[in-house]
């Protein structure tokens, strides 16, 4: 670990100001991701600007009917929020199914959506790595990629992006507001992750200078059909291999909304709009599933050691919409998988 | 009757909680890591990263240029140590090959390998400042795959002559099978850091706290390589946090240590990283080719056993892997060979039931095969190969209870309800499966000295060099004192883990709970004689008649084996003697009986419940069945069986540390991606201790139980697995990728 200088941000303004003044900078909230990587040397601040206490922090009704969240929740304060079980238990769903308690506890909203990947040859110094390292190359792609993309990799970079919190965010369409030296913006939750093409060391659209002031998620919040279902090599404290977050609207047992999002699969959440429009209409039933899961991954292209991620996605879509269809979504504290 | 084996209160065979318990929740019991002196100097290591070639330069200016560091030892500027192989071989050391010599040269010979120690004022300041240590390397070609070196391996045990044809027993058998299976590179994980504090003292000896299984074996070895006397250097293990086998060697932190303390002549502590602890030894990668030939009747004809294991390139280390299927099962023609591979790794060192976890893993899962190729029930076909004896010495067992294991265990599980087709029992979406296997471990023993001094206000202590590596050897120990002193638990203290106390080996193998507490027995007998002797000379003593067979202390008196209520209390033949303390030391005595086998066995029964869509596997039952003597601790021994239950389960379904071979690298070199079993992995598990006296092996009738409750786990998972889904896996771990069939074997 390098010497940093420490400093706290008084407000949102002077944490901008502070960013901006400051290129080798870099705000730490809970700290659970930054001071690992901080620690294996891959992430070298010069300064961490403490924003844990900024009044970010609250989860409040938008008058559109949804909720905005301050980006310093904590995951586990958010995850067990009456407002969020009640209306989005897919989010609490998929919080749960991340990390452990006591990362949860420090984990923040804003810095979930910055977590970076856990590809094993980022985290070594010793190994080069397009992201940690730009132009170094790819260990991945003729190394060890079992939990490595199968959609939207590029030849310099196939990690995947480690959240599920994440995955459920960009099902429910949240939005991400971010304030900057330009003022404030607010970014779809789509567009706030980027694919790695040539540029993996840039994970975010979010500038240098912004910071993360809240996460809004719309009314819709398909509290009745909903599942977050993570598949992984042991039943807890794991990143996902692949995982599926399904929203619904039924009407007489026909699908009239459909949201589908998978993590573990790509450097960022995966969304498909042809497979969510392929449900929209159809009968909840395995056949339609089958089809939106088959369109999902038209495009997957497996590498050397993880051509069982395609046929798992497949099946996890499936399940994970049955799921939600029957009402009965994945639970995160028994020992099982539904 | 009063003697210590049946008294009402005896400590011995009761549940009792651990004696250091208290110590270790509250944080008082400190570790190696945890001992302060005043000026310490804290280290950090520089790792090599590359697997093979030689350090062309190394640059220590910008490291030494940052405040706080203190110096820079690398291999061109450290102390003196000893140049010679034999100066550097600990106990455990293989006897072929050269030891690794931290810092000795320039040579690279593994990957992670220590090249550099930094040590500063603080811990963080030695942590930075290695990060700026510069190396420029020569790189050579390196292999760390076994399967590349496969057939170059080198063969290290077969046994002396053979027993009959295997070779042609299998090709004429009615039914066989034959298979290859992978036990991949495993390491400990003990939740304790590698730590080293190095007290330095000017004029006085070298006082070392380190994390090891042998506090003596370190003490020797310090003394060799660093060319001291044996009064010049003391090591200090008071408590270990797990180890598994891991400490049973010293590790590189300690040398680095000593050096750094030596050179500063200061203080000096060395904690290694978590994933600088994937530098050192580990289970060796192991394939594994079974060739058995029955008959119909389930009998056996034929057994073969090869394995290429693992090793360094400068070490030669196995331990008995394909040994135990000649041993275990009745068959007039068996073979077995064990070969290393000679990689550009560390060498490879014991972890938990070495050789037996991965060559009954193997033997194990080639039994279920062959019992599904006879269409017989696994427990039934392993009785019809039932061996009496040890088949390799053809010698008769001290005891030997595995038929009870089965017996018991598969009667507890509810093995009679057991459908014998693949993927016939379900529950709900999830397909039921369920398999067992045997598990075999030696009983060894080994010469340990106690000292036992005891005051007259009824006080004990004692003494030995052995370790508690978390397994409850001061428990035990406690217990059995008790016992033969007569004495309440509470009256008794151990101390243990200073080199400097009578003499005892490394804590490993299963053979320090019965060794140590043979000890005890044995001292405390040499405590009572000379109680008797003092009392016998008391005017008008009650035990002035009575010879050493006929005394026992107990209640804090010595009293009549016959009649109890006549006896003298210690307080008082201690004062009637004019003595303040008794203090005796004395070695377990043990038969070195050539006229038999000593052997501990289990059953284990697994349930696994599978989806069978998605592939994932869950352990819903184990139940462990285990023969090994006399239990002294029951409420111990099963937290042990527990524990190794659960590394069992990790060893079949998560462990595996992943290499790339293109850079010779271990990649998950952490605990978040090199996995172990978390509490959601893990579900019923019952431990069934079967009766098996044994009035042969030791006068308490006691075989250890650190290693057994391991051994056959993964294979009955695995064998489980089978019988759920109709998918074979031989290759470990099991993870659901396989069991969806969708990745081969490495």
């Amino acid at each position: 670990m390098i010497p940093f200088q420490y400093t706290k941000a008084s407000d949102v303004a002077d944490a901008v100001r502070l960013i901006a003044a400051n290129g080798g900078a870099k705000f730490i909230a809970g700290g659970t991701n930054l001071l690992d990587l901080m620690k294996d040397n891959v992430e070298r601040p010069t300064t961490l600007i403490d924003i844990s206490r900024l009044p970010l922090n609250s989860v409040e009704e938008t008058a559109s009917g949804g909720l905005r969240i301050g980006a310093l929740v904590p995951n586990a304060d958010l995850a067990w929020h009456p407002l969020i079980e009640k209306r989005y238990p897919l989010l609490s769903s998929a919080i749960l199914a991340g990390a452990s308690q006591q990362l949860r506890n420090m984990a923040s909203t804003g810095g979930n959506l910055l977590q970076r990947t856990r590809c094993a040859y980022f985290y070594d110094t010793a190994t080069p790595c397009n992201k940690r390292q730009p132009g170094s190359g790819c260990s991945a792609v003729n190394g060890v990629n079992r939990g490595h993309a199968i959609l939207g990799a590029s030849t310099s970079c196939i990690a995947t992006h480690p959240s599920d919190m994440c995955v459920a965010l960009a099902a429910l369409d949240a939005t991400v507001h971010v304030t900057g030296a330009k003022g404030a913006r607010a970014i779809p939750f789509a567009d706030f992750h980027r694919l790695p093409g040539d540029t993996p060391h840039i994970d975010t659209n979010l500038a240098p200078d912004e910071i993360i002031t809240a996460i809004e998620v719309p009314a819709k919040g398909f509290a009745t059909h909903y599942s977050y279902l993570k598949i992984r090599d042991r039943m807890s404290y794991a990143f996902a291999l692949v995982s599926v977050a399904a929203a619904l609207e039924i009407k007489n047992g026909t699908i009239e909304e459909a949201r589908l999002a998978l993590g573990g699969v790509a450097h960022k959440p995966w969304r498909d709009a042809g497979a969510e429009a392929a449900l929209r209409g159809q009968p909840a039933e395995d056949a339609s599933f089958a089809r939106a899961a088959d369109l999902l991954l038209r495009d997957a292209r497996p590498q050397a050691h993880n051509d069982f991620k395609v046929d798992l996605a497949r099946r996890a879509i499936i399940r994970t919409l049955t799921q939600a269809a029957h009402g009965t979504p994945q639970s995160q504290s028994n020992k099982t998988i539904q | 009757m009063s003697t210590p084996n049946n008294t009402a209160k005896a400590y011995t065979g009761t549940p009792t909680s651990r004696v250091d318990g208290r110590a270790k929740v509250t944080g008082a019991a400190k570790y190696a890591g945890d001992f302060n002196a005043g000026g310490l100097a804290y280290g950090a290591v520089v790792e090599a990263t590359i697997a093979r070639g030689r350090i062309a330069r190394i640059d220590a200016g910008e490291a030494l240029r940052v405040p706080g560091v203190l110096d820079v030892i690398t291999h061109e500027n450290r102390p003196r140590v000893a140049d010679s192989d034999e100066a550097w071989r600990d106990d455990l050391a293989p006897e072929d090959g050269s030891p690794f010599r931290p810092l000795y040269d320039d040579a690279v010979k593994f990957n992670q390998q220590p090249i550099a120690l930094v040590l500063a004022e603080e811990w963080e300041i030695a942590r930075y400042a290695a990060s700026l240590v510069r190396v420029d390397y020569e790189k050579q070609p390196f292999v760390t795959d076994v399967y590349r070196r496969r057939d170059d391996a080198i063969v290290v045990e077969k046994p002396d002559k053979l027993r009959g044809d295997a070779a042609k027993a299998f090709a004429a058998a009615e039914v066989r099978h034959e298979a290859d299976y992978f036990i991949p590179t495993e390491h400990h994980n003990p939740m304790e850091l590698f730590a080293t504090t190095a007290m330095w003292e000017a004029g006085g000896p070298l006082t070392v706290y380190d994390k090891t299984q042998g506090v003596q074996n370190v003490q020797q070895f310090l003394c060799g390589v660093f060319e001291k006397k044996p009064n010049e250097i003391r090591v200090i293990s008071p408590y270990v946090g797990g180890a598994f086998g891991a400490g049973l060697r010293p590790q590189y932190q300690v040398v680095l240590a000593v050096m750094g303390a030596l050179k500063l002549q200061r203080s000096v502590r060395l904690v290694l990283t978590r994933q600088q602890m994937y530098g050192l030894g580990y289970r060796p990668a192991t394939i594994e080719r079974l060739a058995l030939g029955a008959r119909r009747d389930g009998t056996l004809d034929a057994i073969t056993h090869e394995a290429v294991g693992t090793t360094s390139q400068f070490e030669e280390f196995s331990r008995n892997d394909t040994g135990w299927s000649a041993l275990l099962y009745a068959s007039p023609n068996a073979r077995y060979e064990h070969r290393v591979a000679h990689l550009d790794v560390p060498t490879s060192c014991d972890m938990r039931a070495p050789g037996a976890a991965t060559g009954v893993y193997a033997l194990e899962s080639a039994m279920d095969e062959l019992a599904v190729a006879l269409k017989m029930d696994p427990v039934e076909l392993r009785l019809r190969c039932y061996s009496e004896r040890d088949q390799n010495e053809d010698l008769p067992y001290t005891s030997k209870r595995l038929r009870e294991c089965y017996r018991e265990g598969a009667a507890a599980f509810g093995w009679d309800r057991r459908k014998p087709e693949p993927r016939a029992m379900r529950d709900g979406k999830a397909l039921v499966g369920w398999g067992m296997a045997s598990g075999v471990w030696e009983a060894l023993q080994v010469p340990v000295a106690v000292r036992i001094a005891m005051t007259a206000n009824g006080h004990a202590e004692v003494s030995c060099a052995a370790s508690d590596i978390g397994t409850g050897t001061y428990t035990i120990m406690a217990q059995v004192a008790a016992d033969s002193l007569g004495l309440p638990i509470e009256n008794i203290t151990i101390h243990l883990a200073d080199s400097t106390l009578p003499s005892a080996p490394v804590e490993g193998g299963s053979w320090m709970a019965a060794s140590a507490c043979h000890a005890v027995i044995a001292t405390a007998g040499e405590v009572r004689s000379e109680l008797l002797r003092r009392a016998k000379l008391m005017k008008g003593s009650p035990l002035a008649d009575a010879v050493e067979e006929d005394v026992t202390l107990s209640d804090g008196k010595l009293v009549s084996r016959r009649q109890t209520d006549r006896g003298v209390s210690i307080s008082d033949i201690m004062r009637h003697a004019a003595m303040e303390r008794i203090e005796k030391e004395k070695t377990n005595e043990f038969a070195q009986d050539k006229a038999h086998a000593r052997n501990t066995h289990s059953a284990v029964f697994v349930e696994v419940k599978v989806d069978e869509e998605l592939g994932v596997v869950r352990v819903t039952r184990v139940v462990s069945a285990v023969a090994a003597g006399r239990v002294l601790n029951p409420k111990t021994a099963r937290s042990q069986v527990m524990g190794a239950v659960v590394g069992g389960i990790g060893m079949a379904l998560h462990e595996e540390t992943i290499y790339d071979h293109g850079l010779g690298r271990i990649i998950n070199h952490d605990i978040a991606e090199y996995h172990v079993p978390v509490n959601a992995d893990i579900h019923d598990i019952e431990v069934i201790f079967v009766d098996e006296p044994d009035a042969l092996i030791n006068p308490l009738g006691m075989k250890g139980l650190g290693e057994i409750g391991i051994v056959g786990v993964a294979a009955a998972v695995a064998n489980a697995v089978y019988h759920a889904t109709g998918v074979r896996v031989r290759d470990l771990p099991i993870t659901l990728d396989k069991v969806l069939g969708r990745r081969q074997a490495a």
